[in-house]
C-alpha cells in the first residue's frame, strides 16, 4: 500500500514540532551550563560520604 | 473510498508566527541596550549567566509583546500595517498569544530570578506588566501621551542588564532609562508625521490626530531639547568618559537642530519634498540611539586598556 504524499500541513506542523525540540533542548542545556557555573564558582561545599568525622561530632566535654 | 481532508480555509500557524508573536524587531532593540546596560556595569558576570541574562529579558520583551498582540488584536485588524499580523490575521487563536505571553513571562521572570538576582526578575516582571497592562490595556487608547508611556516600557531593558550585574539600581542605570525615555518620543512622532496611519480608525488617540501636525511638531522639538542634558549626564557619570561626552553632545546638537528643522516646517512644506526632512530625522534617530549606547560600550572596553572613563 503506497503512501500518500504529505500534506502541506503536515510539513508545517513537523516544522514547528521540530523548533518546540530545539528550543526545550537549548533550554536543558541552558539550565545545565548555569547549574555548573553556579556549583563551580558558588560558596564552598562539601560533600557527606558516611565516613564519621570527628571534627563534626558535638565536643563531649561542653555543656548541654 | 473516500479519506480525510484537510482543508486550508484555517490556516494553520507555523513556527515563525509564534516568533512574530515576540515581535523580534522590538527583541533586538531590547537584546542590544540589555546587553550594553550588562556589559558597562562594574561588576563582571560568568559569561553563561550574561548570556542566560540577556536572553531571558529578550523573552521577557516577547512576552509582553505576545500579550499587546492579544490584547490589540482589534486594533492591529483595522490598520494597514499590522493587520497581516498573526493574531488578527487569524493564523494564531487570540488565547494562544494570552497563554504563549503568560507562560514567556513566568519562564523569563523566574529564570532571569535564578540566573542573576531577584532585583532583576522583579523589574523585568514590573515592565512586563507595565507595557501589558499599564500601556497596552489602560493608557495607549485613552491619552495621546501613549507614546511616552510606552516608551518607558521600551526603556527598562538597559536597567535591568544593569541591575542583572550589579544587584542594584544606580543613577547609571536610571540614566541609561532616561535617555531611551526621553528618546522614544520624538522618534515615533517623527514617524507619525509622515507615515499618517489609520490610527483614527483604530480609536488610538495618536497625538497627530487629536492636537494636530503642527503641536506634534512642537512636541518633538522640546523632547530633542530634553534628550541633551540628559544624554550628556550620563556621558558625566561612571559610564561616561572624555570619548562618550564628545560623542552624546555632537549627537545631542545634530538631534537638536533635527528638531528645530521640524518644528519650522509646515505641512505645505512638507508635502513639497514628501517628508523629507522628517524621514531623515526619523532615521537620524534610529542611529542615535544606536550611537550613543555603542559609545557607552566602546567607553568601557577603552577603559580595559586604561583609556576610558574620567
Amino acid at each position: 500500500m503506497a503512501f500518500r504524499p504529505q500534506h502541506e500541513i503536515h510539513t508545517r506542523r513537523f516544522g514547528r514540532n521540530v523548533g518546540v525540540a530545539v528550543l526545550l533542548v537549548g533550554f536543558v542545556m541552558l539550565v545545565f551550563a548555569l547549574t555548573v557555573v553556579k556549583v563551580t564558582r558558588g560558596d564552598p561545599m562539601k560533600g557527606f560520604d558516611h565516613v564519621v568525622e570527628p571534627a563534626l561530632l558535638p565536643d563531649p566535654g561542653a555543656a548541654p | 473510498m473516500t479519506d480525510i481532508r484537510v482543508f486550508d480555509a484555517v490556516p494553520e500557524a507555523g513556527f515563525g508566527d509564534y516568533v512574530q508573536l515576540l515581535k523580534p524587531r522590538v527583541m533586538s532593540l531590547v537584546v542590544f541596550t540589555a546587553l550594553v546596560g550588562l556589559l558597562v556595569a562594574p561588576v563582571r558576570l560568568h559569561p553563561v549567566e550574561a548570556f542566560a541574562a540577556i536572553l531571558f529579558i529578550a523573552l521577557g520583551a516577547g512576552a509582553s509583546g505576545a500579550l499587546n498582540m492579544w490584547w490589540d488584536a482589534d486594533i492591529d485588524a483595522v490598520m494597514k500595517r499590522t493587520k497581516g499580523r498573526p493574531v488578527p490575521s487569524g493564523r494564531v487563536a487570540g488565547a494562544e498569544a494570552l497563554g504563549l505571553g503568560l507562560a514567556l513571562s513566568g519562564i523569563s521572570v523566574v529564570m532571569l530570578g535564578l540566573a542573576t538576582n531577584l532585583v532583576a526578575a522583579g523589574l523585568l516582571a514590573f515592565t512586563i506588566f507595565f507595557y501589558a497592562v499599564v500601556y497596552s490595556m489602560g493608557l495607549k487608547r485613552v491619552t495621546p501621551q501613549n507614546i511616552v508611556i510606552g516608551g518607558a516600557a521600551g526603556a527598562f531593558p538597559p536597567m535591568i542588564g544593569w541591575v542583572a550585574a550589579t544587584g542594584s539600581v544606580s543613577i547609571e542605570a536610571v540614566l541609561m532609562f532616561a535617555v531611551i525615555f526621553m528618546w522614544t518620543p520624538p522618534h515615533f512622532w517623527a514617524l507619525a508625521l509622515f507615515m499618517k496611519e489609520d490610527y483614527h480608525t483604530a480609536g488610538v488617540p495618536m497625538l497627530t490626530v487629536t492636537h494636530g501636525r503642527k503641536a506634534t511638531r512642537a512636541h518633538v522639538l522640546v523632547y530633542a531639547l530634553l534628550l541633551a542634558p540628559v544624554a550628556i549626564w550620563t556621558a558625566a557619570t561612571s559610564i561616561g568618559g572624555p570619548f562618550t561626552m564628545a560623542v552624546s553632545v555632537a549627537l545631542s546638537v545634530w538631534f537638536a537642530k533635527g528638531g528645530h528643522d521640524i518644528w519650522r516646517r509646515d505641512e505645505a512644506m512638507a508635502e513639497v519634498d514628501k517628508y523629507a526632512v522628517e524621514k531623515a530625522f526619523f532615521r537620524f534617530s534610529l542611529l542615535y540611539l544606536f550611537v550613543i549606547f555603542a559609545a557607552y560600550l566602546i567607553e568601557a572596553a577603552l577603559k580595559i586598556y586604561g583609556l576610558g572613563g574620567w
